[in-house]
C-alpha cells in the first residue's frame, strides 16, 4: 500500500497530472514563441560605396535553393553593391517563422510566399505594394499572364512569381494499352475522358475497384477542378468578379456538381480515398487518369515503373479551362532606402527571363511571362508544353483560405453520398459557409 | 527541550532552503517556456491576432461569444467527449484485464508483456498509416478483405460518419493497452501477498480475492490511471490527423476532436486569437476534471 501512495499518488498524481495540463497549453498555444531563436538580425550596411545587405526567404526545397543560390551569384556580380542572404526553412515552419520574426523586428526584405497567403499578409500590413516606378501594372499586365492578379489587391500588386504552376490530364499508357485503348490518344473531351474512364475501371464480383478510371478527389485537385474548370465549363462561375460573392448556388453550380458526383454515383468510374488518394494511386498503377500539377512530374518521373503521359484538360462544350497557382516574391513593408532599392532590383532580377528560363529547366515549374513561356519550344515540351498551352486560360483562384475554401466542396460530397442530401442543398450549404468566410474576410 | 526544538527547527530551515535554491532553477525554466506561454494564450485569446501582424487588437470576448455560435466548436468538443468517454473506459478494462492474466502465468511473461507493450512505444504516426490501411475497402483493405472470405457485408469504416470515430478508438486503445498494463502489473505486483494468504485462510475464491483484496488495494493506480487517460484522450491528435485524409477529421468533421480543430484554426487558417480562445476552454476542461478526480481520491483516503 505504501509504495502506491507514495509512488502513484503524489509523484505521478499530482506532478504529472499538472505539468501535462500545462505541457498541453504550451504545445498547442506557445508553439509559435518557441522557433522564435536563432535567426540572424542582417542590417543595412548604407553608404557610400559599401555594400548593401538585403535578406530572402523561401521555404526549404532542394532545387528551389540550389536554383536560387546559383541566381544570387549571378546578381551579385552583376551588382557588386548588393550582397543577398539566402535563408530557407522547412515549409511546415514557415509561417510560425515569419510570425515569430515580425515582434523580434528580423526578417527578410524579399520574401517568397505562397499566393494564397498573401491575404493574411498583406491584410497585416506585411508586405508592401511593388513601386509603380519598376512594376507598374501596366507593365505586370501586359508581361505576366493574367493569373498573377491573384496577388493584386485594392489596385496595386504585392508580389511577383518566377514561376507558376497549372493542372493537366496524366494518363497511364499502360493501362490504356490494357484496356484496348489508344496509348498515344488522350481524351481531348470530357465525355470522352469519362468514356475512356469506364474502360479503364476493373472491380471484383461484388464491386470493389480494383482499379478506378480517374481521380475524384477533391481533397487533391480535384476540388480546383470542380470550381475553376467543371463550373465554368457548365456555363457558371465560382465568383463574382471582384471575388466578394460566392456565385455557384444556380443551376450551374447544381449541374457541375452533380455531374462530379455523378461519377462515382452513377458512371461508377473511381471513388476518393483509393488507395488512400490518387497519387498513391496513380503511382501504383491503379488509376488509369489523374488530374495534378507540374510539380508533380518529379514525383511521377521517379516510378521507373510508371509509364504516363500528360494532356491538356479535357474541354466541355467548348470551354477550355485550368487553374493556376504560385509562389511569389513580396517586399516587406519595413524595407526603406538603399534596402528598398537593392530589394527591387532583386526581384527585377528573379522576375527576368533569365530567371524564369533556368526555373523551368531545374525547379519544373513554368515560367510567368506569356512570350517566354510562349516559346515553342516549352510550348511544344511533351512533358511541360500541355501545363503552359493551359496557362494561357488558367485562372489563379483568389482564396482567402484555400483550407476552408476545399472543404466546403468534402463536405458537399460527403452530404450528398454518404447522407443522400439533394445536390441542391449541398451545394447551397458550401456556398453559404463559403460566403460566411469571405464576408468575415472582406467586411472586416 | 526548548533549545533542542529550535535547533532541529533551524536544521530542517537549512536543509529547506537549499531544497529552494535546487528548485529555483527548475523553475525559472518552467516560467519561461511553459507558464509565460499558458498564460500568453489567455492574454492571446483576447485578441484577433492573424499570426503575421505586427498588431494583436484587443477584441475582449468576442472570441469567446463567437465560440458559442460555432456549430463547429460543439460538434469537436462532442467528439472529443467521446473520445474519452468511450475509449478510456475500454482501454482501462482491457488494459487491467490482460495485466491480471499476465501476473497469474509462469511461463512467457516476458514475452506476453513486450507483445502488448510494443504497440505503446510505436510511433502513433506509423500506427495510424498502418491502420489506415487496414481499415481500407477490399482488396486492398485487410479487414474487409476477412468480411468478405467471411461472406460478411463490407464495412466503410473510415468513410463513415457513424463508424469512423470507432475505427479510431479501436486504433488508439490498441496502441493505449500496453500502457495501462505495464501499470496495473506494476501495481498488481506491488500487492504484499500476505492479503492473499490471509483472503485463502478466510476461504476467498479467486473471484473473492480479485473483488476485495486486488481491486480496492488497486485504488491508487486506477485513480491515476484515470487522470492521465483522460487527459491524454482528451488531447487525441495524432490518429486523426493521420487516419483523415490532409487531416480534416472527416466524415463531415465526424471524427474532429477539438485539438485538431484547435491547431487548424491555429496553423491552417492563422486565426490565433480564436484558437486560443479554444485553447483555454479546453484548459479549463482538463483543469475541472483533474480537479474532481483528485478530490475524489482525497476523500476516499
Amino acid at each position: 500500500m505504501g509504495f502506491h501512495d507514495t509512488f502513484f499518488k503524489e509523484e505521478h498524481m499530482k506532478k504529472k497530472g499538472f505539468a501535462t495540463i500545462v505541457l498541453l497549453v504550451l504545445l498547442m498555444a506557445g508553439n509559435a514563441f518557441l522557433f522564435a531563436g536563432g535567426q540572424q538580425d542582417v542590417k543595412s550596411t548604407a553608404g557610400d560605396g559599401e555594400v548593401t545587405e538585403i535578406v530572402y526567404w523561401q521555404y526549404y526545397y532542394e532545387t528551389k535553393k540550389d536554383l536560387v543560390d546559383t541566381l544570387i551569384g549571378m546578381f551579385e556580380a552583376e551588382n557588386p553593391d548588393i550582397k543577398v542572404v539566402h535563408q530557407t526553412f522547412p515549409y511546415e515552419q514557415y509561417n510560425t517563422k515569419v510570425a515569430s520574426s515580425v515582434p523580434s523586428g528580423t526578417g527578410p526584405n524579399v520574401i517568397n510566399l505562397f499566393y494564397g497567403w498573401l491575404p493574411t499578409y498583406i491584410d497585416s500590413g506585411y508586405l508592401q505594394p511593388l513601386p509603380q516606378q519598376t512594376f507598374s501594372n501596366e507593365r505586370i499586365e501586359s508581361e505576366f499572364f493574367p493569373l498573377v492578379s491573384a496577388a493584386k489587391f485594392e489596385g496595386s500588386y504585392y508580389a511577383l512569381p518566377t514561376a507558376v504552376r497549372s493542372l493537366a490530364l496524366f494518363w497511364n499508357k499502360d493501362l490504356f494499352k490494357e484496356a484496348g485503348l489508344d496509348p498515344e490518344q488522350p481524351p481531348r473531351t470530357v465525355a470522352e475522358m469519362i468514356g475512356f474512364a469506364k474502360k479503364l475501371t476493373k472491380t471484383d464480383r461484388t464491386g470493389n475497384y480494383l482499379q478506378v478510371g480517374m481521380t475524384l478527389e477533391l481533397r487533391a485537385q480535384m476540388h480546383q477542378w470542380l470550381r475553376e474548370v467543371l463550373l465554368r465549363q457548365m456555363g457558371g462561375a465560382p465568383y463574382s468578379d471582384d471575388n466578394r460573392t460566392v456565385t455557384y448556388a444556380n443551376k450551374a453550380g447544381y449541374d457541375a456538381f452533380r455531374f462530379f458526383t455523378n461519377l462515382h454515383l452513377v458512371e461508377k468510374i473511381g471513388m476518393p480515398n483509393f488507395m488512400t488518394d490518387d497519387v498513391t494511386a496513380f503511382k501504383s498503377g491503379t488509376m488509369g487518369m489523374t488530374v495534378d500539377g507540374s510539380f508533380r512530374l518529379g514525383t511521377l518521373d521517379a516510378v521507373s515503373t510508371l509509364n504516363y503521359g500528360v494532356a491538356e484538360l479535357p474541354e466541355m462544350n467548348g470551354v477550355k479551362s485550368n487553374f493556376a497557382s504560385f509562389w511569389a516574391n513580396g517586399i516587406t513593408s519595413y524595407t526603406t532606402g538603399k534596402q528598398l532599392e537593392a530589394s527591387v532590383k532583386f526581384l527585377e532580377f528573379l522576375t527576368s527571363d533569365t530567371a524564369m528560363a533556368m526555373w523551368l529547366k531545374q525547379v519544373g515549374e513554368l515560367p510567368a511571362k506569356k512570350d517566354l513561356a510562349m516559346k515553342d519550344e516549352y510550348r511544344n515540351d511533351p512533358k511541360y508544353g500541355p501545363f503552359i498551352r493551359g496557362l494561357e486560360y488558367a485562372v489563379a483562384t483568389k482564396f482567402i483560405d484555400e483550407n476552408v475554401q476545399r472543404k466546403v466542396w468534402i463536405d458537399a460530397w460527403d452530404e450528398v453520398v454518404l447522407n443522400g442530401v439533394s445536390v441542391e442543398a449541398a451545394v447551397n450549404q458550401a456556398a453559404k459557409t463559403e460566403q460566411q468566410l469571405l464576408d468575415n474576410y472582406y467586411n472586416k | 527541550m526548548i533549545r533542542q526544538k529550535t535547533a532541529s527547527h533551524s536544521l530542517e530551515l537549512t536543509k529547506r532552503r537549499w531544497a529552494y535554491t535546487f528548485l529555483v532553477v527548475p523553475i525559472l525554466f518552467y516560467v519561461v517556456i511553459r507558464f509565460y506561454p499558458t498564460f500568453y494564450a489567455f492574454f492571446l485569446s483576447t485578441t484577433d491576432w492573424d499570426i503575421v501582424s505586427k498588431n494583436k487588437d484587443f477584441i475582449g470576448l468576442e472570441n469567446y461569444r463567437n465560440l458559442f455560435s460555432d456549430a463547429l466548436f460543439w460538434k469537436t468538443l462532442g467528439n472529443t467527449g467521446k473520445y474519452v468517454a468511450y475509449g478510456l473506459p475500454v482501454s482501462l478494462f482491457l488494459g487491467f484485464v490482460i495485466a491480471y492474466n499476465i501476473d497469474r502465468i509462469r511461463l512467457g511473461e516476458g514475452f506476453f508483456k513486450a507483445v502488448y507493450f510494443i504497440p505503446y512505444i510505436t510511433s502513433m504516426v506509423a500506427v495510424a498509416w498502418v491502420w489506415r490501411w487496414l481499415y481500407q475497402p477490399a482488396p486492398i483493405g485487410v479487414f474487409n478483405k476477412i468480411l468478405m472470405e467471411l461472406e460478411l457485408p463490407q464495412q466503410k469504416f473510415l468513410f463513415s460518419q457513424t463508424q469512423a470515430i470507432f475505427s479510431i478508438l479501436a486504433t488508439t486503445i490498441w496502441a493505449d493497452i500496453g500502457f495501462q498494463m505495464i501499470i496495473f502489473l506494476a501495481g498488481i505486483k506491488g500487492i504484499s501477498t500476505q492479503y492473499y494468504e490471509a483472503a485463502e485462510i478466510d476461504g476467498a475464491g479467486n473471484w473473492d480475492q480479485l473483488r476485495y483484496v486486488t481491486l480496492p488495494l488497486l485504488k491508487p493506480t486506477i485513480v491515476f490511471l484515470i487522470v492521465t487517460g483522460t487527459i491524454r484522450y482528451l488531447r487525441i491528435f495524432t490518429q486523426v490527423l493521420n487516419m483523415s485524409y490532409q487531416g480534416e477529421g472527416g466524415p463531415l468533421n465526424s471524427t474532429k476532436p477539438l485539438v485538431l480543430y484547435i491547431y487548424d484554426t491555429a496553423f491552417r487558417s492563422f486565426d490565433m486569437g480564436y484558437a486560443s480562445a479554444m485553447t483555454v476552454v479546453l484548459f479549463l476542461i482538463i483543469l475541472t476534471i483533474t480537479l474532481i478526480q483528485l478530490r475524489v481520491m482525497k476523500s476516499e483516503e
